[in-house]
């Protein structure tokens, strides 16, 4: 029962913060390798001492812990502090954000070899880590607000990192101001937090929840909203923007311009499920709020179904898991909603490791082909990358939710809490989970498919011709298909194998006590009757894990998924001609899939240029015109008059007179303060 | 009896009338000696905050003489919370200034470093004056050598800027002057605070609230009196720009929470709507503006002008405050927002406007389109102009978050309206300073002048080096800056709520 050592918790974020600074300050001193030495050293040791943390706070039952660090500012009264709150959910995030940061930081070595931003891109991941760390080990909303944004700074940089491309520096631009319109919800929940307990502290808004339950925020002189319900969707609006949820995802499938390894760190494993953590994080306040939670759950099922399909008609590699993750941080949003918040990040956790790990053999497969992104380009590939191949299979059942790999647990467990839950919207959302099953198992072995196995078409120089939303990694393909492709260096396989060993066993080592045991304590809070998981954990005979899994063989989302594959193994693999065929039938459904539902068309045909054109209006209308045209030259029509005062200034003596008139007006000043002194 | 205000001032332009007598001849001369001038004006200014007392509203430093007997009027100088910090940033952001013109400057040099020392102390001289007259005297009196480093060193329409500018800001402190001789015949005294406790009746109070916002809001500026400062600041050179943003705007911000509030309060509760309104059309109409604006300079002129629409949104949020929720709990979170967004803004602003020096200087253009593809020939700036703008976006962890922060905060417990209009900035903020940025900074190298840039030089690198540790301190550790005003503000805001009726 030792409580947690306060330095050893400053030493998990900063050691990662300092590696950023020295990488970022001194990277040209230090060289490369010192560089990726010491950022994986420090990311290294911030992993060891979380997964201490992890064992202290769940094995030894230490305390909660929650203290400040430092007085951020008082103003009126109003306390702002720099804290952690250690938890149990707390250090289940540090492990995970840790782990998988540690994994990307070696695989980057690897991946980026070549690249001249290589010690700028350590400085990022490491700066990035320090960030994510400071938003899940933070006990108020300022320091949230703080890793949120910081977190979102880090992506903007990276999804830029190659500024020579318009098209990155055109996503980095795109998801910065996306997750903006999200952080402006936020900011206003945190804001009404404030109002309400005069605090920022998350004990003081915690305490106050069931109070404010029934609290009517003042909008007009003649109409209120509930409080909580207000505080609760705004804080979810932040979290759409973050966690890339319907309408404000469509910023997470263009970052895929960024780095591969950072594709797996921040947008699949970490950042993007801040979101999720944060609405678990808040359970206190979203439990008292039904409607929140209604609405949550159906934003949700439709991000978790409507963008899984989304990844059947993508080509480009990169873009089929990143349309995957949108599709399951859907799921996640649904477990939230659902009061699920123990399953949501059950399924963040197991979702952080198969996902990092599809991400990094997509990596692979991409450095192999020479920066080919494009499906359409790959096949037969298992025969040269055996070790890609077979992680990459594993990463992918893991993903589809096959018994006993780590996704099923977490999976199933949410498709259960929905179809348990009585809240309204339930009933739709548990329709698009189940049939997000087989969707999820569509493109997945779709991507098998068409990248390891089947016709060799790297070497076709005559492969179909890369489409306008495809995007070519690096620096082009001048090698392109001159020798086989072959496996990956190791730096780049351990941590394939160490993401693929979780992947697999996660789920199962943790379901009991994540799922159905006492894992949280009090660190998330749902109400006796929303307790949907709680009440499945009834149902199951001990051993839990072997029980659980073998009814998923029985549960209609394993047949769904077995569907999926097999649909996909006819249509993209055996008889390919089928797939061309289906996309002729259905035309306007292919073509809704391939432009995104609009959603980018409206963005930038109608948002955009309307944003401008109000800006123009207001510059060329309002200040040049209205203000300066009619106001100010109108009214000082004596335009004669400043000519003649002109003439006077470019004569240059105005400029020594006034001069001498300043100087003799301070003297005489100077000389009444001496003369009256005496 | 204390001289360190009296050294605050007089010291700069003492030096700037000394370079100014070496002349261009001895210019290798005159220049060190205005470096050291302002560093030693810097100096000075550790001692003030360093001694400042954080216990009591009463003002500190005072020094009382004589002056002009006759109209009462007294050399009577004292800072509190609110005047130090931004004498301390006047100090601080001088020194820039004078290294950024160290080979830049070709023309008429000697006069170049003058006229920014004597600015320095009459600038100083404004927060420190504790007498109206001589507040005024300051006041009337710095507008004289911008007036000439905007007309001499400026850009090609700097006749019409320069005369803008003057006309603008002379014509609203014409009104003020009046209504400090008002308030001086009928309280025997230039005194500032005896201003603020003589007793004025409602209509009184509205005429005298009218004539200082005149001269305030111009100053600030608030829209629609806005139009003045990206013309100015379009043709000032450099140095002019920095000092324009950095402090000269803050007189405004300064001017409401000296003057408007503790002399006029009641007329300011009446008329508070007023300010939120127009402060907020700066945050979200300017925001607009700045979005589609093509020059550099321009771009972040109109963002300070939006900028500076949390500092009056702030001083004034209290009166709501105080309607809708009936206590002052929380009111002075929007003062001392306003003031730690002055503080931030007079960096913020002024390393932007440094970094746009750096690229004018090299290419002599501030068209966007001219540039694109930076970072590829200027790494290091590339990573100061980020940060710089991520401050500007108001950034956590930057000092920009902080102002903005409390005073969205603050302006909730008064509506939600307004803090969700406020709010507003984070998106256009971040949308015309990253659209900026990608623009400069990012992209590929598309004009061959742009392939021929060189990175920072060391002196460069020294000026915007300082400013983002200034900007990173406050960001992370701001409770210093607001332990210092916490006092004042406090006083200020019993006087600002009280009648006087």
């Amino acid at each position: 029962m030792h409580p947690l050592n306060a330095n050893v918790l400053l030493a998990i974020p900063l050691l990662p913060l300092l590696a950023a600074a020295l990488a970022g300050l001194g990277g040209r001193v230090i060289g490369r390798a010192g560089v990726h030495t010491l950022a994986c050293l420090a990311v290294g040791i911030s992993c060891v001492l979380s997964l201490l943390v992890l064992r202290q706070v769940y094995f030894e039952r230490a305390p909660l812990y929650d203290h400040a660090v430092y007085g951020w500012l008082v103003s009126d009264g109003f306390h702002m502090e720099v804290g952690f709150l250690v938890d149990r959910l707390t250090a289940l995030m540090m492990a995970v954000v840790t782990f998988v940061s540690l994994c990307v930081h070696v695989y980057t070595i690897g991946y980026m070899a070549d690249d001249p931003g290589y010690t700028r891109f350590f400085s990022y991941i490491s700066l990035f880590t320090f960030s994510m760390l400071m938003l899940v080990m933070a006990n108020n909303f300022m320091q949230l607000f703080f890793g949120w944004e910081a977190v979102g700074v880090v992506s903007y940089l990276l999804i830029g990192f190659w500024y020579t491309r318009p098209s990155a520096t055109f996503a980095a631009l795109k998801a910065f101001l996306v997750n903006r319109i999200g952080d402006f919800g936020f900011l206003l929940g945190i804001a009404a937090i404030a109002y309400y307990t005069y605090s920022l502290d998350y004990r003081t808004a915690f305490a106050a929840a069931p109070g404010l339950a029934h609290a009517l925020l003042p909008m007009t002189t003649s109409s209120a909203v509930p409080a909580l319900t207000l505080i609760c969707i705004c804080l979810f609006i932040g979290a759409m923007g973050k966690s890339a949820q319907v309408p404000l995802h469509v910023w997470l499938p263009d970052s895929m311009e960024g780095p591969t390894p950072i594709s797996a760190l921040i947008h699949a494993a970490t950042m993007v499920t801040a979101g999720i953590f944060m609405v678990a994080r808040m359970s206190p306040l979203f439990e008292y709020s039904d409607t929140a939670l209604s609405f949550v759950m159906l934003i949700g099922a439709i991000t978790a179904f409507f963008m899984g399909l989304l990844g059947v008609v993508s080509n480009d590699i990169k873009r089929v898991i990143a349309y995957s993750t949108l599709s399951q941080l859907g799921y996640m949003t649904v477990a939230l909603g659902a009061s699920a918040y123990g399953a949501a990040i059950f399924h963040l956790m197991t979702h952080a490791f198969f996902k990092a790990l599809l991400f990094l053999a997509a990596g692979s497969v991409i450095i192999a082909l020479h920066h080919e992104q494009d499906m359409r380009r790959m096949g037969g590939l298992a025969k040269y990358m055996p070790v890609t191949a077979v992680t990459c299979w594993i990463g992918a059942l893991a993903l589809i939710g096959t018994p006993f790999f780590a996704g099923f647990y977490s999976k199933d467990a949410i498709i259960e809490a929905v179809g348990a839950s009585h809240r309204f919207g339930s009933g739709f959302a548990y329709w698009c989970v189940l049939l997000g099953v087989f969707v999820t198992s569509l493109y997945t072995f779709r991507l098998l498919f068409m990248t390891f196995h089947g016709k060799e078409r790297f070497r076709d120089p005559a492969a179909p011709a890369a489409s306008p939303a495809l995007s070519h990694e690096g620096h082009g393909h001048d090698e392109h298909g001159h020798d086989d492709p072959h496996e990956s260096p190791a730096v780049v396989t351990v941590p394939l194998v160490a993401l693929a060993i979780p992947s697999v066993l996660i789920g199962a080592l943790t379901v009991v006590p994540v799922l159905f045991g006492d894992y949280w304590g009090r660190s998330i809070f749902v109400l006796p009757g929303n307790d949907v998981v709680g009440r499945l954990a009834e149902e199951f005979a001990r051993p839990a894990w072997v029980s659980f899994a073998l009814h998923g063989f029985i549960s209609p989302p394993f047949w769904l998924a077995l569907a999926g594959a097999v649909t996909a193994y006819f249509f993209f693999l055996r008889n390919p001609e089928w797939a061309d065929r289906a996309e002729q039938r259905f035309h306007w459904l292919y073509r809704l899939l391939t432009q995104k539902y609009y959603f980018d068309w409206v963005n930038e045909r109608i948002i955009a240029p309307l944003t401008r054109g109000i800006g123009i209006g207001l510059w060329k209308g309002g200040d040049e015109v209205l203000i300066d045209g009619v106001m100010v030259n109108g009214t000082a029509r004596e335009v004669t008059w400043l000519g003649s005062v002109l003439r006077l200034v470019q004569s240059g003596y105005l400029y020594s007179y006034a001069f001498w008139m300043m100087i003799g007006l301070a003297l005489l000043l100077g000389w009444f303060v001496l003369q009256l002194r005496g | 009896m204390h001289a360190l205000l009296s050294w605050l001032i007089w010291l700069p332009i003492g030096a700037g009338i000394l370079v100014l007598a070496l002349g261009d001849r001895n210019i290798v001369i005159g220049r060190w000696l205005a470096l050291a001038a302002s560093l030693a004006t810097l100096g000075l200014a550790v001692p003030l905050w360093a001694h400042f007392d954080t216990t009591t509203p009463l003002l500190q430093y005072p020094q009382h003489l004589p002056w002009i007997p006759r109209f009462q009027a007294f050399y009577a100088l004292g800072v509190d919370g609110i005047s130090m910090p931004l004498i301390v940033l006047t100090a601080f952001m001088t020194v820039p200034v004078v290294i950024a013109a160290w080979r830049v400057i070709a023309t008429r040099v000697a006069q170049y470093y003058a006229a920014f020392l004597i600015m320095e102390g009459l600038m100083i001289g404004v927060f420190a004056a504790s007498d109206a007259l001589l507040f005024y005297f300051f006041w009337e009196a710095m507008l004289i050598p911008m007036f000439l480093i905007i007309g001499i060193w400026g850009g090609p329409r700097r006749v019409y800027a320069t005369i803008k500018f003057f006309l603008y800001t002379f014509l609203g402190s014409v009104f003020m002057l009046a209504a400090l001789i008002y308030m001086y015949v009928k309280a025997g005294s230039y005194s500032i605070a005896s201003f603020q406790a003589l007793p004025l009746s409602l209509s009184e109070q509205r005429w005298i609230f009218a004539a200082f916002m005149l001269a305030f809001a111009v100053k600030v500026p608030m829209w629609p009196v806005h139009t003045w400062l990206p013309d100015a600041h379009v043709e000032a050179p450099t140095g002019g720009s920095v000092i324009l943003a950095a402090i000269m705007l803050k007189m405004g911000g300064y001017g409401f929470l000296r003057f408007s509030l503790p002399i006029t309060p009641d007329a300011s509760r009446e008329l508070d709507l007023l300010v939120i309104a127009l402060s907020l059309i700066a945050v979200i109409y300017i925001g607009y503006v700045a979005l589609v604006q093509q020059d550099m300079k321009k771009l972040i002129a109109y963002s300070s002008i939006s900028h500076m629409g949390f500092v009056t949104l702030g001083a004034f949020v209290m009166y709501e405050i105080v309607r809708s929720t009936g206590s002052l709990q929380g009111a002075g979170m929007g003062v001392d927002g306003a003031m730690v967004q002055m503080v931030s803004h007079g960096l913020v602003s002024g390393a932007l406007f440094l970094c746009v020096g750096v690229l004018y200087d090299r290419l002599h253009s501030r068209q966007i389109a001219d540039y694109g593809g930076v970072v590829n020939t200027m790494p290091m700036f590339a990573a100061f102009m980020v940060l710089f703008a991520l401050a500007n976006c108001g950034l956590p962890g930057t000092s920009g978050f902080v102002g903005e922060f409390l005073v969205i905060i603050a302006s909730f417990r008064a509506s939600f309206w307004y803090s969700a209009l406020a709010a507003v900035t984070l998106i256009l903020g971040a949308a015309y300073t990253l659209w900026l940025v990608k623009r400069v900074v990012f992209g590929p190298v598309l004009s061959p002048r742009v392939a021929a840039l060189e990175d920072l030089n060391g002196r460069e690198l020294i000026v915007l080096g300082a400013l983002a540790v200034a900007v990173l301190v406050i960001g992370v550790w701001p409770a210093p800056l607001l332990k210092v005003m916490q006092p004042t503000v406090h006083h200020l805001l019993s006087q600002a709520v009280a009648t006087k009726l």
